[in-house]
Protein backbone atom coordinates (compact mmCIF):
# COMPACT_ATOMS: atom_id res chain seq x y z
CA UNK A 1 0.00 0.00 0.00
CA UNK A 2 3.00 2.54 0.81
CA UNK A 3 4.76 1.57 -2.17
CA UNK A 4 1.45 1.97 -4.05
CA UNK A 5 1.41 5.32 -2.48
CA UNK A 6 5.15 6.46 -2.97
CA UNK A 7 5.21 4.82 -7.21
CA UNK A 8 2.06 7.20 -6.86
CA UNK A 9 3.76 10.36 -5.71
CA UNK A 10 7.23 9.53 -7.65
CA UNK A 11 5.24 9.19 -10.92
CA UNK A 12 3.40 12.70 -10.22
CA UNK A 13 6.77 14.26 -9.46
CA UNK A 14 8.54 12.84 -13.02
CA UNK A 15 4.94 14.10 -14.58
CA UNK A 16 5.27 17.88 -12.62
CA UNK A 17 8.87 17.67 -13.81
CA UNK A 18 8.42 17.05 -17.61
CA UNK A 19 5.26 19.44 -17.76
CA UNK A 20 7.79 22.00 -16.59
CA UNK A 21 10.83 21.05 -19.13
CA UNK A 22 7.77 20.93 -21.54
CA UNK A 23 6.84 24.66 -20.54
CA UNK A 24 10.04 26.26 -20.44
CA UNK A 25 11.00 24.84 -24.16
CA UNK A 26 7.68 26.21 -25.08
CA UNK A 27 8.71 29.45 -23.98
CA UNK A 28 12.33 29.33 -25.22
CA UNK A 29 10.50 28.17 -28.47
CA UNK A 30 8.12 30.94 -28.78
CA UNK A 31 10.14 33.54 -27.59
CA UNK A 32 12.94 33.08 -30.12
CA UNK A 33 11.42 34.10 -33.62
CA UNK A 34 13.61 34.02 -36.31
CA UNK A 35 13.67 37.01 -38.83
CA UNK A 36 11.05 36.35 -41.41
CA UNK A 37 13.65 36.16 -44.34
CA UNK A 38 14.93 32.95 -42.48
CA UNK A 39 11.86 31.98 -40.63
CA UNK A 40 9.44 32.29 -43.36
CA UNK A 41 11.28 29.59 -45.78
CA UNK A 42 11.71 27.12 -43.14
CA UNK A 43 8.54 27.47 -41.93
CA UNK A 44 6.90 26.91 -45.65
CA UNK A 45 9.31 23.93 -45.83
CA UNK A 46 7.48 22.33 -42.80
CA UNK A 47 4.22 23.20 -43.77
CA UNK A 48 4.43 21.36 -46.70
CA UNK A 49 6.36 18.29 -44.99
CA UNK A 50 3.62 18.47 -42.38
CA UNK A 51 0.55 19.75 -43.61
CA UNK A 52 0.43 19.08 -47.47
CA UNK A 53 1.72 15.12 -47.05
CA UNK A 54 -0.71 14.85 -44.67
CA UNK A 55 -3.48 15.40 -47.01
CA UNK A 56 -3.86 11.80 -48.37
CA UNK A 57 -4.91 10.54 -45.55
CA UNK A 58 -7.07 13.20 -44.37
CA UNK A 59 -8.64 13.57 -47.42
CA UNK A 60 -9.67 9.12 -47.36
CA UNK A 61 -10.18 9.50 -44.16
CA UNK A 62 -12.76 12.42 -44.07
CA UNK A 63 -14.54 10.52 -46.95
CA UNK A 64 -14.72 7.30 -45.79
CA UNK A 65 -16.26 8.69 -42.52
CA UNK A 66 -18.70 11.37 -44.45
CA UNK A 67 -19.94 8.02 -46.30
CA UNK A 68 -19.93 5.83 -43.39
CA UNK A 69 -22.09 9.04 -41.48
CA UNK A 70 -24.65 8.65 -44.25
CA UNK A 71 -25.03 5.01 -44.00
CA UNK A 72 -25.61 4.99 -40.63
CA UNK A 73 -27.46 8.62 -40.31
CA UNK A 74 -29.56 7.39 -43.29
CA UNK A 75 -30.41 4.11 -41.43
CA UNK A 76 -31.65 6.05 -38.32
CA UNK A 77 -33.12 8.41 -39.57
CA UNK A 78 -35.50 6.78 -41.88
CA UNK A 79 -36.73 4.70 -39.00
CA UNK A 80 -38.28 8.18 -37.82
CA UNK A 81 -39.07 9.51 -41.48
CA UNK A 82 -36.78 11.89 -41.09
CA UNK A 83 -34.19 10.78 -43.92
CA UNK A 84 -34.35 14.10 -45.20
CA UNK A 85 -32.40 15.90 -41.88
CA UNK A 86 -29.35 13.68 -43.01
CA UNK A 87 -27.12 16.54 -44.10
CA UNK A 88 -27.69 18.31 -41.42
CA UNK A 89 -26.81 15.14 -39.04
CA UNK A 90 -23.62 15.12 -41.16
CA UNK A 91 -22.29 18.36 -41.24
CA UNK A 92 -22.93 19.44 -37.48
CA UNK A 93 -21.02 15.81 -36.85
CA UNK A 94 -17.98 16.68 -38.93
CA UNK A 95 -17.65 20.23 -37.96
CA UNK A 96 -18.16 19.97 -34.68
CA UNK A 97 -16.88 16.77 -33.46
CA UNK A 98 -15.22 14.53 -35.85
CA UNK A 99 -13.30 17.01 -38.68
CA UNK A 100 -11.01 18.65 -34.92
CA UNK A 101 -10.87 15.22 -33.46
CA UNK A 102 -10.18 12.74 -36.26
CA UNK A 103 -8.01 15.35 -37.99
CA UNK A 104 -5.89 15.63 -34.84
CA UNK A 105 -5.60 11.98 -34.08
CA UNK A 106 -4.37 11.50 -37.92
CA UNK A 107 -1.87 14.20 -37.69
CA UNK A 108 -0.67 12.75 -34.47
CA UNK A 109 -0.01 9.55 -36.51
CA UNK A 110 1.22 10.69 -39.35
CA UNK A 111 3.07 13.93 -38.80
CA UNK A 112 3.28 14.16 -35.24
CA UNK A 113 5.45 10.68 -35.24
CA UNK A 114 7.44 11.83 -37.82
CA UNK A 115 8.30 15.13 -36.01
CA UNK A 116 9.30 13.65 -32.77
CA UNK A 117 11.66 10.57 -34.57
CA UNK A 118 13.51 13.56 -37.27
CA UNK A 119 14.44 15.60 -34.55
CA UNK A 120 15.12 12.70 -32.26
CA UNK A 121 17.47 11.21 -34.61
CA UNK A 122 18.62 15.02 -35.30
CA UNK A 123 19.66 14.97 -31.56
CA UNK A 124 20.96 11.14 -31.88
CA UNK A 125 23.31 12.03 -34.24
CA UNK A 126 24.78 15.07 -32.95
CA UNK A 127 23.28 17.10 -35.57
CA UNK A 128 21.59 19.80 -33.23
CA UNK A 129 24.69 19.95 -30.91
CA UNK A 130 26.39 21.17 -33.98
CA UNK A 131 24.32 23.59 -34.89
CA UNK A 132 24.44 24.98 -31.02
CA UNK A 133 28.48 24.85 -31.72
CA UNK A 134 28.36 26.39 -34.94
CA UNK A 135 26.52 29.75 -32.72
CA UNK A 136 22.91 28.68 -34.74
CA UNK A 137 19.69 28.04 -32.36
CA UNK A 138 18.04 24.99 -32.77
CA UNK A 139 15.43 26.15 -31.06
CA UNK A 140 14.67 28.19 -33.47
CA UNK A 141 16.01 26.90 -36.45
CA UNK A 142 14.74 23.40 -36.11
CA UNK A 143 11.97 23.45 -33.35
CA UNK A 144 9.86 27.13 -34.13
CA UNK A 145 9.33 25.96 -37.74
CA UNK A 146 7.97 22.34 -37.04
CA UNK A 147 5.40 24.04 -33.84
CA UNK A 148 4.03 26.60 -36.51
CA UNK A 149 3.46 24.61 -39.21
CA UNK A 150 1.91 22.30 -36.93
CA UNK A 151 -0.07 24.89 -35.10
CA UNK A 152 -0.96 26.37 -38.69
CA UNK A 153 -1.83 23.26 -40.68
CA UNK A 154 -4.06 21.72 -38.42
CA UNK A 155 -7.29 24.05 -38.37
CA UNK A 156 -6.89 24.01 -42.61
CA UNK A 157 -6.61 19.72 -42.84
CA UNK A 158 -9.49 19.65 -40.08
CA UNK A 159 -11.31 22.14 -42.51
CA UNK A 160 -10.43 19.93 -45.42
CA UNK A 161 -11.54 16.48 -43.44
CA UNK A 162 -15.16 18.74 -43.17
CA UNK A 163 -15.78 19.39 -46.41
CA UNK A 164 -14.64 15.91 -47.84
CA UNK A 165 -16.12 13.88 -45.23
CA UNK A 166 -19.97 16.48 -46.16
CA UNK A 167 -19.10 15.44 -50.09
CA UNK A 168 -19.06 11.79 -48.83
CA UNK A 169 -21.98 12.04 -47.41
CA UNK A 170 -23.74 13.14 -49.81
CA UNK A 171 -22.42 10.81 -52.27
CA UNK A 172 -24.32 8.12 -50.36
CA UNK A 173 -26.93 9.90 -49.18
CA UNK A 174 -27.93 11.54 -52.35
CA UNK A 175 -26.55 9.80 -54.78
CA UNK A 176 -27.15 6.25 -53.39
CA UNK A 177 -29.85 6.14 -50.67
CA UNK A 178 -31.70 8.59 -52.99
CA UNK A 179 -32.16 11.80 -50.38
CA UNK A 180 -33.63 14.88 -52.10
CA UNK A 181 -30.50 16.64 -52.51
CA UNK A 182 -32.34 20.25 -52.16
CA UNK A 183 -33.24 19.05 -49.05
CA UNK A 184 -29.67 18.09 -48.01
CA UNK A 185 -28.10 20.99 -48.74
CA UNK A 186 -31.38 23.59 -47.35
CA UNK A 187 -31.54 21.33 -43.92
CA UNK A 188 -27.63 21.77 -43.54
CA UNK A 189 -27.40 25.22 -44.31
CA UNK A 190 -30.71 26.22 -42.16
CA UNK A 191 -29.02 24.92 -39.13
CA UNK A 192 -25.45 25.39 -39.32
CA UNK A 193 -24.15 28.51 -37.81
CA UNK A 194 -20.98 29.82 -38.96
CA UNK A 195 -19.94 31.46 -35.31
CA UNK A 196 -21.30 28.61 -32.92
CA UNK A 197 -20.30 25.66 -35.40
CA UNK A 198 -17.91 26.13 -37.84
CA UNK A 199 -15.86 29.08 -35.48
CA UNK A 200 -16.27 26.39 -32.82
CA UNK A 201 -15.16 23.28 -34.31
CA UNK A 202 -11.73 25.83 -35.61
CA UNK A 203 -10.63 26.88 -32.11
CA UNK A 204 -11.21 23.15 -31.17
CA UNK A 205 -8.59 22.49 -34.35
CA UNK A 206 -6.61 25.43 -33.51
CA UNK A 207 -5.56 24.04 -29.75
CA UNK A 208 -5.27 20.65 -30.65
CA UNK A 209 -3.06 21.43 -33.43
CA UNK A 210 -1.02 23.90 -30.97
CA UNK A 211 -0.89 20.89 -28.85
CA UNK A 212 -0.38 17.84 -31.13
CA UNK A 213 2.89 19.83 -32.35
CA UNK A 214 4.10 20.75 -28.80
CA UNK A 215 4.03 17.03 -27.28
CA UNK A 216 5.40 16.05 -30.93
CA UNK A 217 8.70 18.70 -31.08
CA UNK A 218 9.13 18.46 -27.60
CA UNK A 219 9.40 14.47 -27.36
CA UNK A 220 11.79 14.81 -29.90
CA UNK A 221 14.13 17.05 -28.48
CA UNK A 222 13.72 16.00 -24.99
CA UNK A 223 14.25 12.14 -25.92
CA UNK A 224 17.06 9.73 -24.80
CA UNK A 225 19.50 9.87 -28.16
CA UNK A 226 19.55 6.00 -28.50
CA UNK A 227 17.30 4.49 -30.79
CA UNK A 228 15.10 2.86 -28.21
CA UNK A 229 15.07 6.28 -26.85
CA UNK A 230 13.83 7.11 -30.11
CA UNK A 231 11.36 4.32 -30.74
CA UNK A 232 9.79 5.16 -26.95
CA UNK A 233 9.25 8.92 -27.56
CA UNK A 234 7.54 8.22 -30.95
CA UNK A 235 5.66 5.81 -29.32
CA UNK A 236 4.57 8.63 -26.21
CA UNK A 237 4.05 11.23 -29.00
CA UNK A 238 0.84 9.26 -30.22
CA UNK A 239 -0.46 8.13 -27.21
CA UNK A 240 0.14 11.60 -25.00
CA UNK A 241 -1.21 13.38 -28.39
CA UNK A 242 -4.66 11.04 -28.34
CA UNK A 243 -5.44 11.00 -25.08
CA UNK A 244 -4.57 14.97 -24.72
CA UNK A 245 -7.01 15.65 -27.87
CA UNK A 246 -9.62 13.44 -26.52
CA UNK A 247 -9.57 14.98 -22.88
CA UNK A 248 -9.53 18.82 -23.96
CA UNK A 249 -12.22 17.69 -26.47
CA UNK A 250 -14.62 17.22 -23.58
CA UNK A 251 -14.09 20.42 -22.40
CA UNK A 252 -14.09 22.56 -24.80
CA UNK A 253 -17.40 21.33 -26.16
CA UNK A 254 -18.69 21.51 -22.34
CA UNK A 255 -17.45 25.14 -22.83
CA UNK A 256 -18.95 25.82 -26.16
CA UNK A 257 -21.95 23.64 -26.59
CA UNK A 258 -23.01 22.74 -22.87
CA UNK A 259 -25.55 26.01 -22.39
CA UNK A 260 -26.18 24.72 -18.94
CA UNK B 1 52.98 27.70 -19.02
CA UNK B 2 53.90 30.87 -19.68
CA UNK B 3 51.59 32.24 -22.84
CA UNK B 4 48.31 33.95 -21.82
CA UNK B 5 45.46 31.15 -20.98
CA UNK B 6 42.71 31.32 -23.83
CA UNK B 7 40.08 28.86 -21.87
CA UNK B 8 40.82 28.40 -18.08
CA UNK B 9 38.75 25.99 -16.51
CA UNK B 10 39.09 26.57 -12.36
CA UNK B 11 37.84 23.96 -10.02
CA UNK B 12 35.20 22.41 -12.27
CA UNK B 13 32.89 20.01 -10.24
CA UNK B 14 30.86 17.80 -12.93
CA UNK B 15 28.97 14.67 -12.29
CA UNK B 16 26.70 12.83 -14.82
CA UNK B 17 23.91 10.46 -13.81
CA UNK B 18 25.57 10.36 -10.48
CA UNK B 19 28.90 9.64 -11.08
CA UNK B 20 31.50 12.39 -10.26
CA UNK B 21 32.93 12.55 -14.10
CA UNK B 22 35.30 15.87 -12.86
CA UNK B 23 36.64 16.62 -9.41
CA UNK B 24 37.90 20.56 -8.81
CA UNK B 25 39.28 19.98 -12.36
CA UNK B 26 41.79 22.83 -13.31
CA UNK B 27 43.24 22.88 -16.95
CA UNK B 28 44.80 26.24 -18.29
CA UNK B 29 44.80 26.17 -22.24
CA UNK B 30 46.85 28.87 -23.96
CA UNK B 31 46.13 30.91 -26.79
CA UNK B 32 47.24 30.28 -30.00
CA UNK B 33 48.63 26.52 -29.30
CA UNK B 34 47.64 23.25 -30.18
CA UNK B 35 46.72 21.64 -26.56
CA UNK B 36 46.20 17.76 -26.42
CA UNK B 37 43.56 16.18 -23.60
CA UNK B 38 44.33 12.72 -23.30
CA UNK B 39 42.97 9.96 -20.75
CA UNK B 40 41.98 6.19 -20.91
CA UNK B 41 38.17 5.85 -22.43
CA UNK B 42 35.24 7.49 -20.32
CA UNK B 43 37.39 10.30 -18.57
CA UNK B 44 35.47 12.95 -19.68
CA UNK B 45 37.36 14.09 -22.20
CA UNK B 46 34.45 15.13 -24.54
CA UNK B 47 32.59 16.17 -21.77
CA UNK B 48 35.75 18.76 -21.29
CA UNK B 49 35.03 19.95 -24.50
CA UNK B 50 30.97 20.34 -23.78
CA UNK B 51 31.68 21.93 -20.81
CA UNK B 52 34.48 24.88 -23.05
CA UNK B 53 31.42 24.77 -25.14
CA UNK B 54 29.00 25.59 -23.22
CA UNK B 55 26.70 22.72 -23.74
CA UNK B 56 27.02 21.25 -20.58
CA UNK B 57 26.96 23.51 -17.30
CA UNK B 58 29.50 22.27 -14.42
CA UNK B 59 27.99 21.98 -11.04
CA UNK B 60 30.54 24.28 -9.98
CA UNK B 61 34.07 26.18 -10.63
CA UNK B 62 34.39 28.35 -13.50
CA UNK B 63 34.80 27.88 -17.54
CA UNK B 64 36.96 30.78 -18.95
CA UNK B 65 36.73 31.22 -22.80
CA UNK B 66 38.35 34.69 -24.26
CA UNK B 67 37.69 36.23 -21.28
CA UNK B 68 33.76 34.73 -21.27
CA UNK B 69 32.84 32.78 -18.22
CA UNK B 70 30.88 30.23 -20.31
CA UNK B 71 28.55 29.39 -17.35
CA UNK B 72 27.28 32.37 -16.58
CA UNK B 73 26.73 33.89 -20.46
CA UNK B 74 23.17 34.63 -21.06
CA UNK B 75 21.60 31.93 -24.46
CA UNK B 76 22.26 35.10 -26.62
CA UNK B 77 25.68 35.83 -25.60
CA UNK B 78 26.73 31.95 -25.29
CA UNK B 79 25.36 31.88 -29.11
CA UNK B 80 27.28 35.29 -30.00
CA UNK B 81 30.48 33.72 -28.68
CA UNK B 82 30.39 30.27 -30.31
CA UNK B 83 30.87 32.02 -33.74
CA UNK B 84 34.53 32.40 -32.42
CA UNK B 85 34.30 28.53 -32.03
CA UNK B 86 34.40 25.45 -34.26
CA UNK B 87 33.77 21.80 -33.17
CA UNK B 88 34.31 18.75 -35.12
CA UNK B 89 32.63 15.94 -33.56
CA UNK B 90 33.31 12.14 -32.95
CA UNK B 91 30.75 10.86 -35.34
CA UNK B 92 31.19 14.20 -37.65
CA UNK B 93 27.29 15.35 -37.13
CA UNK B 94 26.93 16.00 -40.62
CA UNK B 95 22.75 16.99 -41.97
CA UNK B 96 22.45 14.14 -43.37
CA UNK B 97 19.40 15.77 -45.66
CA UNK B 98 21.50 17.61 -47.13
CA UNK B 99 24.90 17.30 -49.26
CA UNK B 100 28.30 18.09 -48.35
CA UNK B 101 28.30 21.08 -50.17
CA UNK B 102 25.82 22.68 -48.56
CA UNK B 103 27.01 21.37 -45.08
CA UNK B 104 30.05 22.91 -45.83
CA UNK B 105 28.23 26.18 -46.71
CA UNK B 106 25.65 26.09 -43.73
CA UNK B 107 27.72 28.24 -41.36
CA UNK B 108 28.36 30.81 -44.23
CA UNK B 109 24.80 31.21 -45.44
CA UNK B 110 23.70 31.27 -41.40
CA UNK B 111 26.08 34.15 -40.60
CA UNK B 112 27.30 35.67 -43.55
CA UNK B 113 25.72 37.64 -46.11
CA UNK B 114 28.47 36.74 -48.86
CA UNK B 115 27.43 36.30 -52.11
CA UNK B 116 26.99 32.64 -53.73
CA UNK B 117 29.60 33.06 -55.94
CA UNK B 118 32.07 33.61 -52.75
CA UNK B 119 30.63 31.07 -50.53
CA UNK B 120 31.02 28.77 -53.34
CA UNK B 121 35.00 29.78 -53.45
CA UNK B 122 35.12 29.49 -49.77
CA UNK B 123 32.98 25.62 -49.68
CA UNK B 124 35.96 24.47 -52.48
CA UNK B 125 38.76 25.89 -50.83
CA UNK B 126 38.30 24.17 -47.36
CA UNK B 127 36.80 21.24 -49.30
CA UNK B 128 40.05 21.09 -51.36
CA UNK B 129 42.29 21.21 -47.96
CA UNK B 130 40.55 18.46 -46.77
CA UNK B 131 40.82 16.10 -50.00
CA UNK B 132 37.36 16.62 -50.91
CA UNK B 133 36.44 18.66 -53.57
CA UNK B 134 35.26 16.15 -56.22
CA UNK B 135 32.60 14.70 -53.39
CA UNK B 136 31.15 18.24 -53.05
CA UNK B 137 27.66 16.40 -54.20
CA UNK B 138 27.50 13.22 -52.29
CA UNK B 139 25.48 13.11 -49.42
CA UNK B 140 26.66 12.53 -46.23
CA UNK B 141 25.35 9.00 -46.51
CA UNK B 142 27.47 7.95 -48.94
CA UNK B 143 30.16 9.00 -46.79
CA UNK B 144 32.96 6.83 -45.29
CA UNK B 145 33.45 7.77 -41.63
CA UNK B 146 36.70 9.25 -42.23
CA UNK B 147 35.45 11.21 -45.14
CA UNK B 148 32.37 12.22 -42.48
CA UNK B 149 34.96 13.35 -40.22
CA UNK B 150 37.33 15.42 -42.95
CA UNK B 151 33.86 17.25 -44.44
CA UNK B 152 32.56 17.88 -40.55
CA UNK B 153 36.45 19.82 -40.19
CA UNK B 154 35.74 21.61 -43.47
CA UNK B 155 32.96 22.84 -41.97
CA UNK B 156 34.27 23.51 -38.72
CA UNK B 157 36.88 25.62 -40.16
CA UNK B 158 34.87 27.52 -42.65
CA UNK B 159 34.03 30.44 -40.70
CA UNK B 160 37.53 30.69 -39.53
CA UNK B 161 37.18 30.31 -35.95
CA UNK B 162 40.18 31.75 -33.24
CA UNK B 163 39.36 28.51 -30.77
CA UNK B 164 39.02 24.72 -32.53
CA UNK B 165 38.24 21.69 -30.27
CA UNK B 166 39.25 18.26 -32.47
CA UNK B 167 36.92 15.30 -30.33
CA UNK B 168 38.68 12.15 -31.70
CA UNK B 169 40.06 13.74 -35.34
CA UNK B 170 42.17 10.38 -36.19
CA UNK B 171 40.05 7.90 -35.78
CA UNK B 172 38.96 5.34 -38.26
CA UNK B 173 41.25 7.98 -40.28
CA UNK B 174 43.44 5.55 -42.79
CA UNK B 175 46.96 6.31 -43.01
CA UNK B 176 47.28 8.66 -45.69
CA UNK B 177 44.09 10.73 -44.51
CA UNK B 178 45.42 10.67 -40.74
CA UNK B 179 48.65 11.93 -42.00
CA UNK B 180 46.31 15.10 -44.24
CA UNK B 181 44.69 15.51 -40.99
CA UNK B 182 47.94 15.88 -38.22
CA UNK B 183 49.46 18.33 -41.11
CA UNK B 184 46.07 19.99 -41.69
CA UNK B 185 45.68 21.06 -37.98
CA UNK B 186 49.17 22.14 -37.45
CA UNK B 187 49.00 24.58 -40.54
CA UNK B 188 45.82 25.80 -39.27
CA UNK B 189 47.45 26.52 -36.28
CA UNK B 190 50.35 28.16 -37.26
CA UNK B 191 48.70 29.93 -40.26
CA UNK B 192 45.91 31.47 -38.86
CA UNK B 193 46.90 31.56 -35.29
CA UNK B 194 44.10 29.46 -33.66
CA UNK B 195 43.58 28.27 -30.49
CA UNK B 196 43.40 24.47 -30.94
CA UNK B 197 41.78 21.75 -28.25
CA UNK B 198 42.73 18.59 -29.42
CA UNK B 199 41.02 15.29 -27.81
CA UNK B 200 42.37 12.23 -28.87
CA UNK B 201 43.26 8.29 -27.87
CA UNK B 202 46.35 8.43 -30.78
CA UNK B 203 49.06 8.87 -28.42
CA UNK B 204 51.89 9.74 -31.58
CA UNK B 205 49.57 11.43 -33.60
CA UNK B 206 48.66 13.72 -30.77
CA UNK B 207 52.09 14.41 -29.39
CA UNK B 208 53.67 14.65 -32.67
CA UNK B 209 51.54 18.29 -33.41
CA UNK B 210 51.07 19.42 -29.68
CA UNK B 211 52.53 22.18 -28.11
CA UNK B 212 51.07 20.78 -24.65
CA UNK B 213 49.05 18.41 -23.29
CA UNK B 214 47.14 17.23 -20.39
CA UNK B 215 46.40 13.42 -19.31
CA UNK B 216 43.18 13.03 -17.15
CA UNK B 217 42.18 10.05 -15.29
CA UNK B 218 39.81 9.85 -12.20
CA UNK B 219 38.51 13.45 -12.91
CA UNK B 220 42.04 14.77 -12.19
CA UNK B 221 45.08 15.93 -14.52
CA UNK B 222 47.63 13.46 -14.07
CA UNK B 223 50.37 14.50 -15.99
CA UNK B 224 50.70 18.03 -17.52
CA UNK B 225 53.17 19.73 -20.14
CA UNK B 226 55.08 19.79 -23.09
CA UNK B 227 55.38 16.45 -25.19
CA UNK B 228 58.70 16.21 -24.08
CA UNK B 229 58.38 16.58 -20.50
CA UNK B 230 55.35 13.98 -20.05
CA UNK B 231 57.57 11.57 -22.04
CA UNK B 232 59.79 12.10 -18.78
CA UNK B 233 57.22 12.11 -16.48
CA UNK B 234 57.50 10.31 -13.37
CA UNK B 235 54.05 9.08 -12.81
CA UNK B 236 53.11 5.23 -13.34
CA UNK B 237 50.02 6.09 -14.69
CA UNK B 238 50.99 8.52 -17.42
CA UNK B 239 53.61 6.08 -18.76
CA UNK B 240 51.42 3.20 -18.91
CA UNK B 241 48.80 5.49 -20.63
CA UNK B 242 51.91 6.86 -23.06
CA UNK B 243 52.97 3.35 -23.86
CA UNK B 244 49.86 1.53 -24.16
CA UNK B 245 50.34 -1.08 -21.54
CA UNK B 246 47.99 -3.28 -20.38
CA UNK B 247 48.93 -3.80 -16.73
CA UNK B 248 49.73 -0.84 -14.73
CA UNK B 249 47.83 1.56 -11.62
CA UNK B 250 44.88 1.88 -14.43
CA UNK B 251 42.79 -0.51 -14.62
CA UNK B 252 41.60 -2.32 -18.31
CA UNK B 253 39.19 -3.85 -16.40
CA UNK B 254 35.77 -2.21 -15.52
CA UNK B 255 35.15 -2.39 -11.90
CA UNK B 256 33.17 -6.26 -11.71
CA UNK B 257 32.56 -9.13 -9.07
CA UNK B 258 35.27 -11.70 -8.47
CA UNK B 259 35.50 -13.90 -11.74
CA UNK B 260 34.93 -16.94 -9.70
CA UNK B 261 31.58 -15.82 -8.53
CA UNK B 262 30.79 -14.38 -12.10
CA UNK B 263 31.59 -17.71 -13.66
CA UNK B 264 30.13 -19.97 -10.87
CA UNK B 265 32.91 -21.40 -9.90
CA UNK B 266 32.79 -20.59 -5.79
CA UNK B 267 30.53 -24.09 -5.31
CA UNK B 268 33.73 -26.27 -7.00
Amino acid sequence: MMDAIARLGKNTLAFLASFGRASQFLLGVLAGVPKPSVGLPLLLKQIYSVGVLSLVIVVVSGLFIGMVLGLQGYTILSDFGSESAIGQLIALTLVRELGPVVTALLFAGRAGSALTAEIGLMKATEQLSSMEMMGVDPLRRVIAPRLWAGFLSMPVLALVFSMVGVLGGMLVGVEWLGVFEGSFWGNMQASVDFRDDVLNGVIKSVVFGFVCAWIAVYQGYDCVPTSAGISSATTKTVVYSSLAVLGLDFILTAVMFGNF
Amino acid sequence: MAEAAYISLENVVFSRAGRRVFDGLSVQIPRGKITAIMGPSGTGKTTLLRLIGGQLKPESGSVWVDGHNIPKLRRGALFQLRKKMGMLFQSGALFTDVSVYENVAFPLRVHTKLPEDMIRDIVLMKLEAVGLRGARDLMPAELSGGMTRRVALARSIVLDPELIMYDEPFAGQDPIAMGVVVKLIRQLNSAMGLTSVLVSHDVPESLSICHHAFILSDGKVIGAGTPEQLRKHSSDKVQQFLQGKPDGPVPFHYPAPERAVDFGLGAQ
